[in-house]
């Protein structure tokens, strides 16, 4: 009997016949955490007693709430710059990005064993590395033993084929798939994506869906490792580090799903949970006050290209405020070299610094009483964006560009 | 044996309901977090709860960011236990991490108010305002381990590296 991706990762790093429902413990390529999590995996970790496994395995986002918003936060920076400058360990500063883009630009590998105090760690599963979330005590356990227990995954099989239409984006997959399984529909579980219309995905878009993997319940979102990869890997210095990987044809899948995307329209969620999802256009008529661009799920230069290319020339509806954060330096620099960012402010927007800004109710965005937000984030949870008493949609750049544009929740189509 | 009150939640009780981002200013500060648990969900909770209680919650309980925060808090208002008809994967073991047992069964006859009897050992539940009983899943041997001892935290620092029950 063949192996699924997950249990061809887990095989690898631990040293063990890896099959579904094995308890195994795996070598951790990179254990890493952020400023909401940092803190207290920090305290774990000396209370745990032990010193550093590796720092040139660990790493320190600051990107929640950077530039720091509040006291408090500032000293819990504070406290993790300490650390990094005391163990070694490898730190990004505000500004920098978030976590899951510059794991995905700097770090992750094909076959890597990645674990994150933050839940949306499993975007690196698009790299084909089995990247997982976990919470604070877990990560500072992995950074101590540089391995972690893991139970190995049952994997549901997603076989996306057919093209990709117009205005329809792995965003309008992932997030249909989710309103068709539930929020709890892949819980222990691997997703595992394959199929021509994954083959024919860019880096950007495979990022996205393996996202959001998490929002069904799933432990790992797994692509094959191919060519796509190949090039991600090389055009940031690290072509080197490329193998491939794909699961064994004979592998035991829990269940198989067949997606034909080109029966896929523009999907958005509903508040208050991700698996509430219509079409964008069932929405129309529905007032937004804020549409918020950027995160790890949809914060990429493509995303901004598209969102770019639907503005240009063109202003924000007057009663919409357009917030846009890049997902990491690079992108900000590359966007403002192609004059997405010029396009941009010039339509209106806002440009805040690479972060998770808005998406989890900090700081930069947070919506009044009352008000609406349509978000290409991941989570629209009650109380998300920072006030119990506002509302989130979340849906693709071309949806939230659409929807700036006319000041309601309209689908692209629409407007490309 | 565990003894205390029902407090019952409906489902998709998200770890933004359990600690909201809103509140990350508190994160290093939990005492002052735990004044707030499951502020969102329910306002009264935290004045209500004593120690020994129960959470009773429906379907992915749990589910949403990894912040450790959301079972630490519940913890800390002196919950003994939660109990779910299904738990997110992480808040799981989370959960467990802090030493904070889980318990997975049909929470549909518990109702809000109920005095509850857990025996850990014989892996059941009695609600003694209804007289229904109800055993939950077995919880597996290296979590029940983590659990025995506080934490995964004392865990390690008894064991010095995870043991795994012989197959």
């Amino acid at each position: 009997m063949g192996q699924t991706l997950a249990e061809k990762i887990l095989t690898a790093r631990a040293d063990t016949e890896a099959r579904a429902g094995h308890i195994v413990v795996a070598r951790v390529d990179l254990a890493f955490v952020q400023d909401t999590t940092g803190p207290l995996t920090v305290r774990q970790f000396s209370e745990a007693g032990l010193p550093l496994h590796n720092p040139e395995k660990t790493a320190m986002f600051i990107d929640h709430s950077a530039p720091s918003p509040a006291k408090e936060l500032s000293n819990d920076h504070v406290f993790m710059r300490k650390f990094a400058a005391e163990t070694g360990a490898k730190l990004s500063d505000i500004g920098e990005g978030v976590c899951h883009q510059l794991v995905a630009e700097s770090w992750a590998k094909p076959g890597d064993v990645i674990v994150g105090a933050d839940s949306h760690t499993v975007t690196a599963g698009a790299l084909g590395a089995f990247a997982t979330g976990m919470g604070s005590t877990d990560v500072a356990v992995a950074m101590a033993l540089g391995k972690t227990w893991l139970r190995v995954p049952e994997t549901m099989r997603i076989r996306a084929n057919g093209k990709w239409p117009k205005g329809v984006y792995s965003k309008d997959l992932i997030l249909y798939l989710i309103g068709m399984i539930g929020a709890d529909g892949a819980t222990y579980k691997s997703l595992e994506f394959t199929g021509e219309a994954v083959t024919a995905m860019s880096m950007s878009q495979r990022l996205t869906i393996a996202n959001m993997a998490v929002e069904a319940g799933a432990k790992v979102g797994l692509f094959p490792s191919d060519a796509v990869t190949q090039s991600y890997l090389r055009e940031h210095g690290r072509g080197e580090l490329f193998v491939p990987l794909a699961p064994d044809a004979d592998a035991d899948y829990e269940s198989t799903t067949d997606i034909d995307v080109s029966r896929l329209e523009p999907t958005v969620s509903k508040p208050h949970t991700v698996d509430n999802t219509a079409l964008a256009k069932d929405l129309k008529g529905v007032k937004i006050e804020q549409v918020f661009i950027g995160t790890c799920t949809n914060g990429r230069l493509e995303d901004l290209a598209l969102v770019a290319g639907m503005m240009k020339g063109k202003k924000h509806h007057p009663r919409t405020r357009l917030v846009v954060a890049p997902a990491s330096q690079k992108i900000l620099l590359a966007a403002i070299e192609k004059g997405y960012i010029t396009t941009l402010v010039e339509a209106g927007a806002t440009v805040v610094p690479p972060g998770c800004a808005a998406c989890l109710g900090v700081h930069q965005g947070v919506l009044g009483n009352g008000e609406s937000c349509l978000s290409t984030a991941n989570r629209n949870f009650k109380g998300r964006m920072g006030n119990p008493e506002s509302f989130v949609y979340l849906a693709s750049p071309a949806t939230a560009a659409a929807t700036a544009l006319r000041g309601e929740i309209t689908d692209p189509r629409e407007v490309l | 044996m565990l003894k205390g009150q029902a407090f019952k939640f409906g489902d998709s009780i998200s770890t933004d309901l359990i600690v909201p981002g809103r509140l990350l200013h508190l994160r290093s500060n939990l005492p002052e977090l735990a004044k707030h648990v499951l502020e969102d969900a329910d306002p009264t909770f935290a004045g209500r709860v004593h120690k020994g209680d129960f959470v009773v919650g429906g379907k992915n309980f749990g589910l949403g960011s990894s912040r450790e925060h959301a079972p630490l808090v519940i913890k800390m208002a002196g919950v003994s236990a939660i109990i779910a008809k299904s738990v997110a994967r992480i808040f799981f073991r989370n959960a467990i991490n802090v030493g904070l047992p889980v318990l997975i069964c049909d929470t549909d006859g518990i109702n809000d108010g109920d005095e509850l009897e857990v025996d850990l050992e014989e892996g059941n539940i009695r609600d003694l305002t209804s007289g229904l009983e109800v055993g939950f899943a077995p919880i597996p041997e290296i979590m029940l381990r983590i659990l025995d001892e506080g934490g995964l935290v004392p865990y390690i620092r008894k064991y010095g590296d995870f043991v795994l029950p012989k197959s």
